[in-house]
């Protein structure tokens, strides 16, 4: 049986409960999906942009899933206490696939709105209809199955002209006691003029239980707004994620988006920016820290449909022992769309003879005159500045520890909160001298 | 302090080092001079443990130790520094969080506590004083985008912070103007004292009038050919290198 049709069952089978306990505007889109499902099927290993990673290995477990929508009967906000009282974030807790949004959480929102979906489809049904599930592409199977099986997520709306006052922070807490697949997903619809800043931590609670972390994101940047959004992941060796976000970005927006992945099992992200708008800027970042047998791979699609826009993607890896890194990014400038400036980067730290990257980066030009350019570099630790750091006294772990942290001090620099920069450059310190925990409680306020 | 015996070394293969001999006592200013290609580089490069080269016979004692068995952070720690011909850039690793690094090492190395952040930076203040080095590039990235001359003075900042023994001057004078030069020796001359020793290599006499050697000695095809006081460096650059090959080959 093919790892998609045992979820495809358990929607037949479920059908109702899945409905039941879900808002009518996730229900809307799951015809759709289903019909997508019909004949799909997951890529394997050594299939073009899957090169590394094997997507029907990754679902082949019999994950069960939260139809009925159990309540864990935990407080999550009690079990996993993170106040970030530096980063004074307005706080959202996420356990597996349920928000848990509590009236602390709101206090500072200021006009900007955090909801349930299911809160939202009651309280502005015409917003979640007219975004939820658009940007999302159903020929990714992936997507597709989240999009059949979602009975909640969250939406995150900055109306019109508000500024959110503080950043608003995602804590993601996953933890099972059963094999699991957790289906997330996320709205963020920026308005015109708006700006906001989100930081997702996924973290996962306990270990030897396998959880396979499915999520969705979709945002649209409206004119002239900006989003910034971090996700910063913290797993365990046990969990898989497939994360796929969707960015559409209008006239003079500008968004940054930050995957950064200190701990985890395997991880597949996917990133999708469709720029619409003329002046609009991207900025697409990636930091990846593997070691042992992880596994970090992600793809990057960057489509230009306007023109006099940028875009600016620089992923950095640093791999130790057998870990795998994999880097497919295209970018594709479409007729018409003069003047667009576009870079890809995508920049490797092999540091074991044992470690693997593999990298395809691509450009696809369709206008004369744009600025394009991609580099993609895999090397070792630089031998000549190891031993001129020996030669003053730096013991060759620790001058080995420098030079990897050095390689990722620009994408950390390029991180547009402060407290999150500093606080990275920190825990960067710890992964690479060994004593960042798998899981020692939220990298913001970092136990 | 430092004993060097019959030492021979090779690198990928091609043997450049063959029998040295050199003696040093603290105090003293050891020169060494030769055409290109006869093996100076070799030795800075043999003695700091660069593992590049190979040690294919002889012996280095330093204070009694077996410096060919320790690893290059702990000769450092025994007191051996190396000015480099080439200092390397080191992008994102900051020059005060590098020498913070290395100065703390050896004082647990030596069994000191190690610096505060007050204390360190006291020290860093008053180091760059001696080779004038600007705060601006003490905040900087190792090395990066610093120009030939700062590179040099970097070097030497990087010596009174670590208060070595014995330093080893390679070319520190080349890439650098009279100015320059004379800030850089300048600021060796300061760090000297009775306790410790310097071996300046150099193709020529002219950083020898800013740092007055006792010794002199001619490197050519890997061996130590000629050695005497400073007025041989005077002769030397009179006769050229012509008159060392026309002796030696």
């Amino acid at each position: 049986m093919s790892a998609l049709k045992q979820y495809i069952d358990l929607y037949n089978e479920h059908r109702e409960l899945v409905e039941r306990h879900a808002p009518e505007a996730l229900n809307a889109l799951r015809p759709a999906a289903l019909a997508a499902l019909e004949g799909a099927r997951l890529p394997r290993k050594g299939e073009e942009d899957y090169e590394a990673i094997d997507m029907e290995a990754i679902f082949a477990p019999d994950y069960g899933v939260n139809v009925t929508r159990l309540d864990y009967a935990i407080d999550p906000a009690e079990s996993f206490r993170c106040d970030v009282p530096s980063l004074s974030t307005c706080l959202f807790h996420t356990y597996n696939d349920v928000p848990h949004i509590s009236a602390v959480s709101r206090r500072n929102l200021g006009e900007v709105v955090v909801e349930t979906l299911a809160e939202a489809a009651t309280n502005r049904p015409d917003l979640l209809k007219q975004h939820l599930g658009r940007l999302a592409r159903l020929d990714d199977p992936t997507v597709a199955l989240n999009t059949l099986l979602a009975q909640d997520g969250l939406l995150v709306y900055v109306p019109d002209g508000v500024t959110a006052p503080k950043p608003i922070q995602l804590l993601n807490i996953l933890s099972a006691a059963h094999p699991m697949m957790v289906v997330r997903r996320l709205l963020v619809v920026a308005g015109e003029n708006a700006h906001v800043r989100i930081l997702g931590c996924d973290h996962t609670q306990g270990s030897g239980t396998a959880v396979l972390n499915l999520q969705v994101v979709e945002v649209v940047a409206g004119k002239h707004s900006s989003v910034d959004f971090y996700e910063l992941e913290e797993s365990g060796n046990d969990t898989s994620r497939v994360s796929s976000i969707y960015v559409e970005q209008h006239e003079g927006s500008s968004v940054l988006v930050d995957g950064i992945t200190l701990m985890n099992g395997i991880t597949r992200n996917n990133y999708c920016v469709e720029v619409v708008g003329e002046h609009a800027s991207t900025e697409l970042l990636g930091m990846t820290i593997a070691s042992g047998k992880q596994h970090v791979d992600t793809r990057s699609f960057v489509s230009h449909n306007a023109p006099r826009c940028t875009s600016n993607q620089m992923f950095k890896y640093v791999l130790a022992e057998e870990a795998v890194g994999a880097f497919a990014g295209k970018v594709l400038i479409k007729e018409g769309c003069e003047r667009v400036e576009a870079y890809q980067g995508n920049r490797n730290l092999c540091a074991s003879p044992e470690a693997r990257m593999y990298t395809k980066p691509q450009l696809e030009i369709y206008t004369d005159d744009v600025k394009a350019s991609h580099g993609t570099t895999i090397g070792q630790l630089d031998e000549d500045a190891l031993f001129y750091m020996r030669t003053r006294g730096v013991n060759v772990d620790d001058a080995r520890r420098l030079l990897m942290q050095a390689f990722m001090s620009d994408v950390i620099d390029g991180v547009r909160l402060d407290v999150l920069r500093d606080r990275l450059h920190y825990l960067v310190g710890k992964r690479f001298d060994g004593t960042l925990a798998a899981c020692t409680g939220c990298a913001i306020c970092g136990k | 302090m430092l004993e060097i015996k019959d030492l021979c070394a090779s690198v990928e293969g091609k043997e450049i080092l063959k029998g040295v001999n050199l003696t040093v006592r603290p105090g003293e200013v050891h020169a060494i001079m030769g055409p290109n290609g006869s093996g100076k580089s070799t030795l800075s490069a043999v003695l700091t443990g660069n593992p590049a080269y190979m040690v294919t016979g002889g012996s280095v004692q330093f204070y009694g130790k077996d410096l060919l068995a320790l690893s290059p952070e702990d000769r450092a720690h025994e007191g051996l520094f190396l000015s480099f011909q080439y200092p390397v850039e080191i992008p994102g690793v900051s020059m005060v969080n590098f020498m913070k690094v290395a100065v703390n090492e050896k004082r647990k190395y030596l069994g000191l506590k190690e610096l505060s952040a007050s204390e360190f930076l006291k020290l860093m203040r008053e180091k760059r004083a001696v080779v004038e080095l600007d705060n601006k590039l003490a905040s900087r990235a190792v090395n990066e985008g610093f120009s030939g001359g700062e590179k040099k003075r970097n070097e030497i900042f990087q010596m009174a912070m670590l208060e070595p023994r014995l330093s080893i001057l390679d070319e520190t004078d080349s890439g650098l103007d009279i100015d320059a030069l004379r800030v850089v020796a300048s600021g060796v001359n300061k760090l000297k004292s009775q306790d410790n020793a310097t071996i300046v290599i150099t193709h020529y006499q002219r950083l020898l009038d800013y740092i007055k050697p006792d010794f002199v000695h001619i490197l050519y095809k890997g061996r130590i050919v000629m050695s005497a006081g400073p007025e041989l460096a005077l002769e030397l650059e009179e006769k050229g290198y012509d008159w060392i090959k026309q002796n030696n080959d």
